[in-house]
């Protein structure tokens, strides 16, 4: 069913937007998403360097410990959120593909852009997800996070060598570009384009929240959304 | 015997080699250290000893296109003492411009007559590439455009082996805009099995290693994705390098001559190429092994790498992009683009407070006692 319209006027009885399993994704997702982008950033650009003894320094050591390991985990999770696109309720396939070919979509889409634009009095009340954010979410976070999976991946694979799954799996990636150094630049202009997501993200939930007339942030966390009038 | 002369009777290469009046001991000294750089395991050195004094050896063609010639350079220079003398009587270096002697009509007679003798049967050896440009007038060899020496010579050889970063990928010639056109080797030619040897020059033991492989085993190496062989591009020069430690450390030289450099901390901020070129240089090291760039304190530009010289600046960790600006990198773009995304944000979110203040003022005044 995905994105749906509700009156503008009148009370509205709370209605379950989330499940669990979509929530639990969400916020573990979050949080790997900071690690990945401070480790990462910290990768290509490192601090300055450490003074001391190099046999008991292991700075950089760690930051890709952490980054390949939560890059793994974040990839594990894109999957398991693609599975539960198709196994999740009505709205969770929603944030792969928007219904932009129905007209309550495309209407909803208008709607919340003028919203935003302060054109519009009452802001537009629905179920699912608002196709504003659903459309900076396609764009800026599952594109590039496919993206950054694939090129992790494939670096993944140059530090495991040849011989390794990853190269089995991603080596096609190498042949691509030729040059790996390309797969550090895409993955660092993806970086980049999640830095924005990021930012426009919480404010859009934010701001939902605080002038528009139902609930998002408590949405997330108890899957339940409330309508103001 | 001249090297240059040919007789329908089988030479081996063993033959040769004592014509050229490299004794068994030097003989065997070269097989060993080939078995070893090989990775051949302690019988190699047997196998190889044998398969010289047994097989024919092989005649190469060594062509130069569009090229500095540095493969060649680095080529004769192999460490081993021996190991060049032995190379050039092995492969019988039938024509090679730069290192025979003879010249003119003469020399170019040699290629047709091996085309002819040995169809399918020796070794085509290509330094530098093809500009296909201006029907190839960028690079006359003999007389005639490059490109139509290396379709005939190409057609009937047994396997093609590409020297260097120029005849693999393009190197500089082919770096944007590529006004000649230059193109690498395996992509003009096919039906016969192309070996892509980078490097910018390859190290000459690499090049010494490969001929000996193919002309000893009478079979490709091992290749990888970008046809290099395994046993010399398998491994990154970040995999090997000695400065590594100081990497995992997060020890890094941060401005030439500064204490790290001193110290000999890693050269990943000035740039390093290491973690993403595959090249033999961490371990065999050049000119007999005495040193190779990161150990003499430079950062490694990926010389053996597709497309190096686009990938620039060379002293800096994030790549250029050029698409957006001639200084410009990910880094910039990316962080442009936050800039921005951050303004919009703080503008739309100050719009937005101070029309929800007016209206929450313009709606108390309204309707008293009706707080929505
Ligand atoms: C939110 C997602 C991610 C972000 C923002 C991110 C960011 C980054 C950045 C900025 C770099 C440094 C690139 C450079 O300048 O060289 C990096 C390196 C790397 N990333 Fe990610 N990354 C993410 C996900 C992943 C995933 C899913 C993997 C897969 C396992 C991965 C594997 C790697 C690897 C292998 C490197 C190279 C580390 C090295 O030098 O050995 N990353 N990442
Ligand atoms: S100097 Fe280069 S190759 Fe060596 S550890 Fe540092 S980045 Fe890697
Ligand atoms: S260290 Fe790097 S740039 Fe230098 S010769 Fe080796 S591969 Fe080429």
């Amino acid at each position: 069913m995905g994105y749906q319209r509700l009156p503008d006027d009148g009370d509205l009885p709370p209605q379950r937007i989330f499940d669990w399993p979509c929530r639990a994704w969400h916020w573990i997702n979050a949080l790997l998403v900071v690690v990945l982008i401070v480790s990462g950033y910290l990768i290509g650009t490192p601090l300055p360097s450490s003074s001391g003894d190099t046999s008991s320094l292991y700075v950089m050591g760690w930051l890709r410990f952490a980054h390949l390991a939560s890059g793994q985990l974040f990839a594990l999770g894109f999957l398991f959120r693609v599975y539960w696109a198709f196994n999740g309720n009505q709205y969770s396939w929603q944030l792969f593909l928007p219904t932009f070919w129905k007209k309550s979509w495309t209407d909803g889409f208008w709607a919340q852009i003028k919203w935003n634009l302060l054109l519009l009095k009452l802001a537009p009340r629905y179920v699912g997800l608002n196709p504003v954010a659903n459309v900076i979410m396609l764009v800026l976070f599952v594109l590039p996070s496919l993206l950054t999976i694939l090129t992790g991946f494939a670096m993944l694979a140059e530090v495991t060598g040849h011989d390794s799954w990853q190269y089995f799996c991603f080596g096609w990636m190498v042949s691509i570009f030729g040059n790996t150094l390309d797969l550090h630049l895409l993955h660092r202009l993806c970086l980049w384009a999640l830095v924005c997501f990021t930012m426009s993200h919480i404010y859009i939930a934010i701001r939902e929240d605080a002038v528009g007339r139902q609930t998002m942030v408590s949405t997330m966390l108890s899957g339940i959304r409330q309508y103001r009038r | 015997m001249s090297i240059l002369t040919r007789s329908k009777r089988v030479i081996t290469t063993a033959e040769v080699m004592e014509s050229r009046g490299i004794n068994r001991r030097e003989f065997l000294g070269f097989c060993s250290m080939m078995a070893v750089m090989l990775g051949l395991g302690p019988e190699g050195s047997g196998k190889i000893a044998q398969a010289m004094e047994v097989k024919p050896r092989v005649p190469v063609l060594w062509l130069h296109g569009l090229e500095c010639t540095c493969c060649s350079e680095s080529f004769i220079r192999s460490s081993h003492p021996q190991a060049s003398d032995v190379i050039l009587s092995m492969i019988s270096l039938d024509y090679d411009d730069t290192l025979m002697a003879a010249a003119g009509d003469q020399a170019e007679a040699i290629v047709d007559e091996i085309i002819r003798d040995y169809k399918g049967n020796y070794i085509l050896a290509v330094e530098g590439n093809v500009p296909l440009a201006h029907d190839g007038w960028n690079c006359i060899v003999g007389g005639r455009p490059f490109k139509s020496r290396l379709q005939e010579t190409a057609r009937h050889a047994k396997a093609i082996i590409a020297w260097g970063t120029c005849a693999a990928f393009g190197c500089v010639q082919a770096a944007r805009p590529n006004p000649t056109q230059a193109t690498p080797i395996s992509q003009l030619v096919e039906h016969v099995p192309v070996i892509n040897v980078p490097g910018c020059p390859p190290i000459a033991e690499v090049m010494t290693g490969i001929l000996t492989y193919m002309l000893t085993f009478d079979r490709l190496p091992d290749l990888d994705r970008q046809r290099r062989p395994k046993m010399f591009y398998g491994q990154r020069i970040h995999d090997k390098c000695y400065r590594r430690a100081h990497f995992d450390a997060g020890q890094f030289v941060e401005s030439w001559d500064d204490e790290g450099a001193r110290q000999g901390y890693c050269l990943y901020k000035l740039g390093c190429r290491g973690p993403t070129t595959y090249n033999a240089c961490s371990t065999i090291g050049w000119n007999d092994g005495v040193s190779f760039p990161i150990k003499s304190g430079a950062p490694c530009m990926g010389c053996s790498e597709e497309g190096f010289w686009d990938r620039g600046p060379f002293y800096e960790r994030l790549q250029g992009m050029q698409q957006f600006g001639i200084e410009s990198n990910a880094d910039m773009v990316g962080k442009a683009a936050a800039v921005g995304i951050g303004a919009a944000v703080g503008a739309h979110m100050a719009v937005s407070v101070a029309k929800k203040a007016l209206q929450g003022r313009k709606d108390n005044a309204s309707d008293e006692g009706n707080p929505s």
